[in-house]
């Protein structure tokens, strides 16, 4: 049996400041098989992959690894040294230069040369070779950009096979892939399993470990449930494996009860990049209401928000009403006049100018509360600043401090502070809580509640499942760009969300 | 409301080092050619021709500075200079002095000339807002890359003055427009500037210490604020009565001095100057903010246009004709000056203060090795290397901090 195991994980803690994403996981992976690993986001799925593909090295961490019956100590932060061992990975987002063709991209960095001069039939025969052997279907000189994602997946599957590889790792692969695209890929994994390759193969999708996996590593909150052969369990019980954690007070109570509608969508359908990115959206927001936004990566929350706030894509259909009035909404200007606030999902890329100081970034959209006809009372606008910075506790050194050195919570906070100084009647919360200590994850969950309290109605994302059942009053699920349903509060669990956000997929497969 | 004093205590603490450190440039430069030439370079002849040297240019670099620190870049403002040069030339030479004396046939001829001047700069103020307009629309509502448009337009505008003057120099310019850019401030009037002046610092300081009083914000000790405005107003009297001693304050530097003074209130009092600063920083978290950032960037190629028009009726006023080659390159030592002050090219960062000085940094170089006699060659190749140094100083600075 022993001598089956290519991957042995041994008691790895992986610690990052603030927070222990892998906490003594043990689990074994035997060659040959497909070894599925599953959990929801933020469950050390990714961290593990990082480990093993050495962009976090030997000693970064504790625990030990056994690759092949031998230690795998990865020295420096490079991918190099994990591919000379014979893991390869292949990431969600793809990594390849669009304007090479593919057999440019799987050869990149290593080009067949002969006394420096490029060796094009060589490098070309050696893909197609590849592209056969493994039944991969890519035309060999068609530039990356105009290939579909499911291609480009191929693409760096190739690459990945090309080096003399004994354990592939896909993170996701299926997330952004059509389901022909999917079933294709399952083929090809297949494929692989016969020719001798291992793989890791990390999904949010279960339908799919029970189409190809031999086995399932389940983790949560930064520990191993358990791995179980597939065989002999069913997607029910992984579910379970994946959420049944006893809920522990982890969310304030909210004391304040939704009261009169303020914001209506009725039948919204965005088009975005020559695509219909919502389709037929419904959904309706009191005051003092709490409504969570819930579905899998890619489900269009983002988007839909966005789109509310006149930033993402053109209004094809239906209509926004604020207090009973229909509006029209063509830019954050327009969504800002009519009281409405986006903390947006990525703080550092939409939410903060980060070369600025800290009372820069709060006063930026409110400038006009403070200026005179012709110039800005900058004395009252520190006051101001200093008044929400204090109401929210941002922990800097002063108002001038430039915000790139401020922690990733107190970022966040300046980014809310900015919108609370706003006054909005409505705040939507895109996912506010990424990448945030418990501690001041507590913090902005009490100051939502607060806000609910006065009246305010929210609209929040989370990456977190249990946030979002922790927070809200009524929660809209959504799947493909559409609205799967609304669940309240009472009658949401993780399974109903999940079962609604998912649903289409098990039916179709 | 003692609960502000933090905010305070760190903004006095925070020196502005980078200002610190082109003054110093300065002033070792300003040393170091004077040891080398003997005297010469420092004298207040000198010293005034240098300021002179730099107007024109200087009105670029404040212009270029907001467009930069947006992200952006106008390669075009040489030829625009050129351009607007040419053409209050043409209207002063050739247009107006057909037109004019039909019209007023009673006035005398002063005051024909006069009204020829104020036609020709308000034609020109114009033309050069609208020209910067245009550019600007096209990049901030095109789409177009600034680099792209502003490069086309420099070529176009190049042929527009080749075409105005038909390869020829258009002459004469009225006596008013000359002195525009040639004249000097009497002694007295120069003093009443400087007195003024001065009652402005000492005004401004007392009402920021209001303020400051009613928002509660930390005081200075006022020995302290007015000390530091006595400095400063010392500085502006030994300047008047250094460029007294000489032949008066030049119009043309202290319409530099007006124009500079606008544009950095702009830029630090305005909400158009914070969505500047803004923009160059994080477009995307800009528009998120509810801010027109398309708009923004409009506006600050419709201010370079403004100050194209100020360079190019003060370069025929100082040239006293309307000349083929007029502006060329200046384009490249308006981003040169500003790049030197400190504006960062990735945008989100700089000051008017830091152009005018790096400005006035390139030419006392430029100035300096003239009065030596140093070879042409040897002058462009110390100020392209002194340009790298100097960024390639600050780039590192600024990696050491991070």
């Amino acid at each position: 049996m022993k001598d089956n195991l290519i991957l042995k994980i041994e008691n790895v803690t992986k610690d990052f400041p603030g927070v222990r994403a892998l906490s003594d996981i043990s689990f074994n992976v035997r060659k040959g098989d497909i070894h599925g690993i599953c959990g929801e986001n933020g469950a050390g799925k990714s961290t593990l992959v990082k480990i093993l593909a050495g962009v976090y090295p030997f000693n970064t961490y504790q625990g030990s690894i056994y690759f092949n019956e031998k230690e795998l100590k990865l020295k420096t932060s490079s991918i190099q040294e994990a591919i000379q061992e014979g893991i390869s990975t292949v990431y969600q987002e793809l990594v390849l230069v669009p304007y090479l063709t593919a057999g440019e991209n799987i050869f990149l960095g290593r080009e067949p040369e002969e006394k420096g001069i490029l060796n094009w039939e060589k490098l070309y025969s050696d893909t197609k070779e590849i592209l056969t052997k493994y039944k991969l279907n890519v035309p060999l000189f068609t530039k990356i950009s105009s290939l579909s994602v499911g291609q480009q997946q191929m693409v760096e599957i190739a690459k990945a096979l090309s080096h003399k590889v004994k354990l592939l790792i896909l993170d996701e692969p299926t997330s952004a892939l059509t389901d022909a695209e999917v079933n294709s890929l399952m083929e090809i994994l297949k494929n692989l399993k016969k020719s001798g390759v291992t793989c890791i193969y990390i999904s949010h999708r279960l339908d799919e470990f029970f189409r190809i996996a031999d086995s399932i590593t389940v983790f949560r909150d930064g520990r191993v449930v358990d791995t179980v052969k597939t065989n002999k369990t069913t997607e029910e019980k992984i579910v379970a494996m994946m959420v049944g954690r006893e809920m522990k007070k982890r969310f304030p109570d909210k004391k304040s009860k939704p009261r009169e509608n303020i914001l209506e969508v009725k039948n919204l359908s965005i088009l975005a990049q020559q695509k219909v990115a919502i389709k037929n959206v419904s959904f309706n927001l009191r005051k003092g209401e709490i409504l969570g936004i819930a579905g899998l990566m890619g489900a269009g929350k983002t988007e839909l928000v966005t789109a509310i706030f006149g930033e993402y894509g053109k209004v094809v259909s239906g209509k926004i009403l604020l207090e009973e009035k229909p509006i029209t909404i063509q830019s954050a200007g327009d969504a800002i006049k009519y009281g409405i606030s986006l903390v947006p999902e990525d703080r550092k890329e939409n939410g903060l100018v980060l070369i600025q100081e800290v009372f820069k970034n709060i006063s930026l959209p409110n400038l006009r509360q403070f200026s005179s006809r012709f110039s800005i009372d900058k004395y009252k606008e520190l006051q101001e600043c200093k008044r929400y910075s204090d109401y929210l506790a941002i922990k800097t050194p002063s108002l001038f401090t430039i915000t790139e050195y401020l922690s990733g919570g107190n970022q966040q906070k300046v980014v809310i502070a900015k919108w609370l100084m706003s006054n909005p009647k409505i705040l939507i919360l895109d996912d506010p809580t990424r990448g945030i200590d418990v501690g001041t994850k507590y913090e902005i969950y009490n100051l939502i509640n607060k806000l609910a309290q006065n009246g305010v109605g929210i609209i929040m994302i989370s990456s977190e499942l249990e946030e979002v059942l922790g927070m809200s009053d009524r929660i809209v699920v959504m799947r493909e760009g559409e609205c799967a349903g609304t669940l309240d509060r009472k009658d949401a669990s993780q399974e109903s969300i999940m079962t609604l956000a998912t649903n289409i997929k098990r039916n179709n497969g | 409301m003692k609960q502000l004093n933090y905010i305070q205590k760190v903004k006095d603490f925070k020196i502005d080092i980078r200002a610190y450190t082109l003054i110093f440039a300065l002033i070792a430069i300003w040393l170091l050619f004077g040891f080398l030439t003997g005297g010469v370079f420092l004298s207040t002849r000198n010293f005034s021709n240098l300021l002179r040297q730099m107007t024109i240019i200087s009105f670029l670099a404040i212009g270029m500075t907001p467009v930069i620190i947006t992200g952006n870049i106008d390669l075009s403002v040489g030829s625009m200079t050129g351009f607007i040069s040419v053409i209050a030339a043409y209207l002063q030479a050739i247009l107006l002095p057909n037109i004019l004396p039909g019209l007023f046939q009673a006035l005398p001829v002063e005051l024909i000339g006069m009204l020829s001047t104020i036609i020709t700069v308000f034609v020109c103020l114009l033309l050069g807002l609208l020209i910067g307009m245009g550019q600007g629309y096209i990049i901030a509502y095109g789409g177009v890359p600034a680099f792209i448009v502003t490069l086309g337009g420099m070529l176009v505008l190049r042929g527009g003055v080749l075409g105005v003057t038909q390869g020829k120099t258009i002459i004469p310019i009225e006596a008013s427009l000359r002195l525009m850019a040639q004249g000097y401030l009497s002694e007295y009037i120069g003093i009443i500037i400087a007195i003024i002046t001065i009652i402005i610092i000492f005004m401004v300081t007392l009402k920021s210490r209001t303020k400051k009083k009613k928002y509660g914000l930390n005081l200075r000790p006022i020995g302290q604020d007015l000390l530091i405005a006595a400095l400063y107003g010392i500085l502006v009297l030994i300047f008047t009565l250094m460029m007294n001693s000489y032949r008066g304050i030049q119009i043309p530097v202290l319409i530099m001095a007006i124009i500079a003074i606008i544009v950095t209130y702009i830029m630090n009092n305005t909400r158009f100057g914070r969505h500047i600063y803004a923009v160059g920083g994080n477009k995307e978290a800009t528009k998120l903010s509810g801010i027109n950032v398309q708009s923004v960037v409009l506006k600050t190629y419709a201010l370079m246009g403004l100050l194209c028009g100020v360079s190019g009726i003060i370069l025929t006023g100082y040239v006293a004709a309307g000349t083929t080659s007029g502006g060329m390159n200046y384009e490249l030592s308006a981003i040169g000056g500003c790049v030197m002050g400190g504006t960062s090219l990735m945008g989100g960062i700089g000051t008017v203060f830091g152009a005018l000085m790096g400005t006035l940094i390139m030419t006392s170089l430029e100035n300096g090795m003239s009065v030596m006699n140093m070879s042409v060659f040897w002058q462009y190749i110390v100020k392209g290397l002194i340009l790298i140094l100097a960024v390639y100083l600050d780039v590192t600075s600024r990696k050491n901090k991070a």
